[in-house]
């Protein structure tokens, strides 16, 4: 086989590390939720994508894509809060969380659908064009961004979690309901804003889709098992978890891909995590 | 059963004489796809609906199916009725695969479960994609003789889907009401205690696992052949499982014909919105309706079908159980029920039991006695065979049951209650004891077993609550029904862990009574208990642990006014408790003295 040039793999090594922000800001809901109210959020997917459809919307009637920065999150993040209202207000146990958000992300996609078609779409704005050079390495402007997002949302989370005291009641709160109700914490109103924050770190990954990758609603699927799989690799409800994960598969794919062909990519992320699902399960 | 049966196979053979009669096409179309869904959405059932064991992978083994049959039938020329075999059987083996893998981790379960099925199902998706039997270019089935089953070619599919499909719910049926089904319900349930109660819960989980793919890899088999062209992305879409989720949960996934009326309700309902935007539309009220019933109805059309009714018959109820030939106390070895040697076994380094030697003699009370944390619990989950001894050997009569699976102890004779009644909350009264009786010493079968049932239920008096579900019953039936199940299963040594905690002093006068009833028709006994004056009522001999050690054993009265004893209990007047007891200290000490 003929190996690949130095630059190329020290390329991979880049583009994965850019892909890992993206599937850790994919990944970020769906670890705490999972993590620390027991739910399986599927509804991360949809929100991403509608996010990131909002963004293309935005950017095709002239807006700057940054602007759906400040508008999008807190936008989703009301949403995010009506829907843990929702799964609170009929008590839905861990399984059926994940059947039903799956019914949402149905039912998302197909909206989603029905506005902008089948057809694939691509966010075209001016920082497309600016490339950073560093070395024999690109560094492309719209995926420094969605690192930038993803780096910081995820050292933020991290802090709040550690030091915090609405970060300690929600750890003391899934280590124990029953304790940590006695000891006064409101677990409803702790799960309502974790559910507005979930859906406002995936509505960030959205954007950071629309930003690096074309759309299309199917695509929502696709995200589905190589977040699975950063999401278990890096440990539930750690909030570095997902990032450190996802640029580790990020880039072993980028380098089969590099080396091998790209077809053969997904099989090293699930590969990896039927591996973490097997030999450190006590973790999930 | 039977009556299912023969309308399974009257519906079956109305169905069978459509495509000879002009039919039209495309009904026949909808009636294959209706066949296909139920198909998979019951196999689907038989582990994941049955054992709870939800799987993802379903498309994985469905998409194997579909690939033999396109790769054997076109590159290697194989007639393609006899590519469906290997179909099934190559889907079976790699469920087989997976399965050995991920049963023997014991803590894949629920949603991991999901996950590692999920992640198998791209892994083999990959691999076809990138070998030769896809290469990426998808495989066309365009040139395979259909053969002439039916006057015309979608006739015969029709017919095969059919075959497999009657094939399925026979087989799903014949689970539910065997052994094997009770077994996988019991699973779902609560694994541990099932295995402790003598289900063999790998062997049958395997089994089910198996069934199910085999199933999913035919039908898969017979729809390479109706879809005519296959690609990896179509054929292992990740919508396929979930659909099959679906329509099982829609249905009821605790009756065994819950799934084909989801799948045949979905299939409709899929079918009525087809082209262009109405498939989309018809996304949409499939997300709704997902919703809708999990929320409103979670077990599903059938839930309320799925709890059996049985009614005790009077003859079952006056019945009661003959003396067993009590061997009476002796010295020797005969006289010796269970040895323990040197039984140890420590947690990540924490030594909850080190090294103890206990002697349970036939016919004997045994009590069991000790601060929390000394070891007792550990104790019966060793012996019952939950946790592998770290050290050391349990030997009932000439058995070494200490290096057998749990469910080997239950059927060499030992059984145990638990503390907090574990109940399989989904089987009636009835149901739960008959199980021990399927699955303890004499591993009857479902019939007899139920006869067995029948008369504990009346022994422990509860025969009029038979039909009820556990959730019915209050603490103190509760209690009777673990003593009915231990005692369904036809142990000779019944371990009672704390059974008299959180009942009323009347109650434990009732419980009392039960325990000198047990020992009298036969069973010997060991007794953790921290309520002294049941201790002093019933025991022949008790034994105290502390800290995971044997610290005394001898007559009760003897024993419990030792000073070490009530050291271990009480702590030292001159230093501060560190192991608390159970109940109020004034009462031990004021039942200690007794």
């Amino acid at each position: 086989m003929d190996f690949p040039p130095i630059a190329l793999l020290g390329q991979a090594v880049v583009n994965g590390i850019f892909a890992g922000a993206v599937y850790a800001l994919l990944g970020l809901g769906l670890s705490l939720s999972w993590g620390l109210l027991r739910q399986i959020n599927l509804s991360v997917f949809a929100i991403a994508l509608s996010s990131g459809y909002l963004t293309y919307e935005m950017s095709s009637r002239g807006f700057d894509i940054l602007l759906a920065l400040l508008i999008l999150p807190p936008l989703f993040f009301g949403l995010g809060v009506a829907l843990q209202w929702g799964l609170e207000r009929f008590k839905v146990a861990s399984f059926n969380s994940l059947l039903i958000t799956f019914g949402l992300t149905i039912i998302v996609e197909a909206v989603l659908q029905l506005i902008w078609t089948a057809d694939v779409r691509r966010v075209e704005s001016h920082y497309s064009d600016i490339k950073l050079r560093f070395a024999d390495l690109f560094f492309p402007a719209p995926e420094l961004i969605a690192l930038a997002l993803a780096v910081a949302v995820s050292l933020a989370l991290w802090q709040v979690s550690r030091r915090t005291d609405i970060g300690k009641a929600m750890r003391a709160a899934a280590e124990d309901p029953a304790m940590a109700a006695a000891f006064g914490i409101d677990q409803n109103g702790l799960a309502l804003i974790l559910g507005g924050v979930d859906a406002a770190v995936a509505a960030l990954g959205g954007i950071g889709i629309a930003l690096v990758y074309t759309l299309a609603p199917s695509q929502i699927y696709g995200w589905l098992g190589v977040v699975f799989a950063c999401v278990m690799l890096g440990g539930l409800a750690r909030p570095l978890g997902p990032l450190i994960a996802g640029c580790a598969i990020g880039i072993v794919e980028a380098l089969t891909m590099t080396v091998a062909s790209p077809s053969w990519a997904p099989l090293v992320s699930f590969s990896l995590l039927l591996v973490v699902l097997l030999a450190r399960p006590g973790r999930a | 059963m039977r009556r299912s049966m023969s309308i399974l196979t009257g519906l079956a053979a109305i169905l069978a004489i459509l495509p000879f009669t002009g039919f039209p096409a495309s009904y026949e179309a909808l009636l294959y796809l209706i066949f296909l869904w139920t198909t998979l959405a019951v196999s689907w059932n038989i582990l994941s609906g049955f054992s709870g064991y939800f799987s993802f992978g379903h498309g994985a083994f469905f998409g194997i199916g579909m690939y033999t049959t396109g790769y054997l039938s076109t590159k290697m020329g194989l007639p393609f009725l006899a590519t469906l075999p290997i179909a099934g059987l190559l889907s079976a083996a790699f469920a087989a695969l997976i399965g050995a893998i991920a049963f023997r981790v014991h803590s894949v379960r629920g949603e991991l479960f999901s996950l590692l099925t999920l992640a198998a199902t791209f892994v083999i998706a990959t691999i076809i994609l990138n070998t030769s039997i896809d290469g990426g270019s998808g495989i066309y089935m365009s040139a395979v003789t259909v053969p002439s089953l039916a006057p015309t070619p979608s006739g015969t599919l029709y017919l095969l889907a059919l075959l497999v499909t009657f094939a399925t719910l026979l087989i799903a049926l014949l689970v539910y009401h065997s052994r094997f089904g009770t077994g996988l319900f019991a699973i779902h349930d609560d694994e541990d205690a099932a295995e402790v109660m003598g289900v063999p819960t790998f062997r049958f989980k395997l089994a089910a696992l198996v069934i199910s793919s085999a199933l999913a890899g035919v039908i898969g088999g017979v729809n390479a052949l109706f879809v005519s062209y296959l690609t990896t992305v179509e054929t292992f879409n990740v919508l396929t499982p979930l659909t099959v989720v679906l329509m099982a949960v829609l249905g009821g996934t605790r009756h065994w014909a819950g799934p084909a009326i989801g799948a045949t309700a979905i299939t409709l309902l899929l079918y009525s919105f087809t082209g262009g935007d109405s498939a989309v539309v018809g996304k949409i009220v499939m997300g709704v309706l997902l919703i809708a019933v999990i929320l409103f109805m979670p077990n599903g059309l059938l839930g309320r079908l799925a709890v059996r009714r049985n009614r005790p018959r009077s003859a079952d109820i006056a019945a009661v159980p003959e003396r067993r030939a009590v061997v009476t106390q002796g010295s020797g070895e005969a006289a010796v029920l269970l040895r323990t040697s040197k039984l140890a076994k420590s947690f990540n380094g924490i030594h909850a039991l080190r090294g103890v030697d206990v002697e349970v003699r036939r016919g004997e009370i045994l009590g069991l006695l000790g601060p929390n944390g000394s070891g007792k619990s550990t104790f019966i989950n060793v012996v019952s065979g939950h946790y592998l001894a770290t050290a050391g050997t349990a030997v009932l009569r000439r058995d070494r049951i200490s290096t057998l699976p749990a469910h080997r102890v239950a059927r060499c004779g030992v059984s145990r209650t638990y503390q907090i009644p574990r109940p399989f909350s989904g089987l009636t009264v009835l149901e739960n004891v008959a199980l021990t009786a399927m699955f303890g010493v004499a591993q009857l079968g479902r019939a007899e077993a139920e006869a067995e049932a029948w008369k504990w239920l009346g022994f422990t008096g509860l025969a009029q609550h038979a039909a009820a579900l556990p959730d019915a019953l209050n603490l103190h039936q509760r209690k009777f029904l673990e003593f009915a199940r231990a005692l369904a299963s036809g142990a000779d040594l019944l371990m009672l862990d704390e059974v008299l905690s959180g009942l009323t002093p009347s109650e434990i006068d009732n419980a009392v009574e039960m325990i000198r009833r047990i020992r009298d028709q036969g069973t010997t006994i060991i007794f953790v208990e921290h309520v002294m004056r049941a201790v002093h009522a019933l025991c022949d001999r008790v034994v105290v642990f502390n800290r995971g050690e044997v610290l005394a054993s001898g007559a009760p009265g003897e024993v419990l006014s030792r000073p070490e004893v009530i050291t271990a209990y009480l702590g030292r007047k001159d230093q501060t408790v560190d192991t608390a007891p159970a109940s109020a200290p004034g009462e031990i000490e004021a039942s200690l003295a007794a």
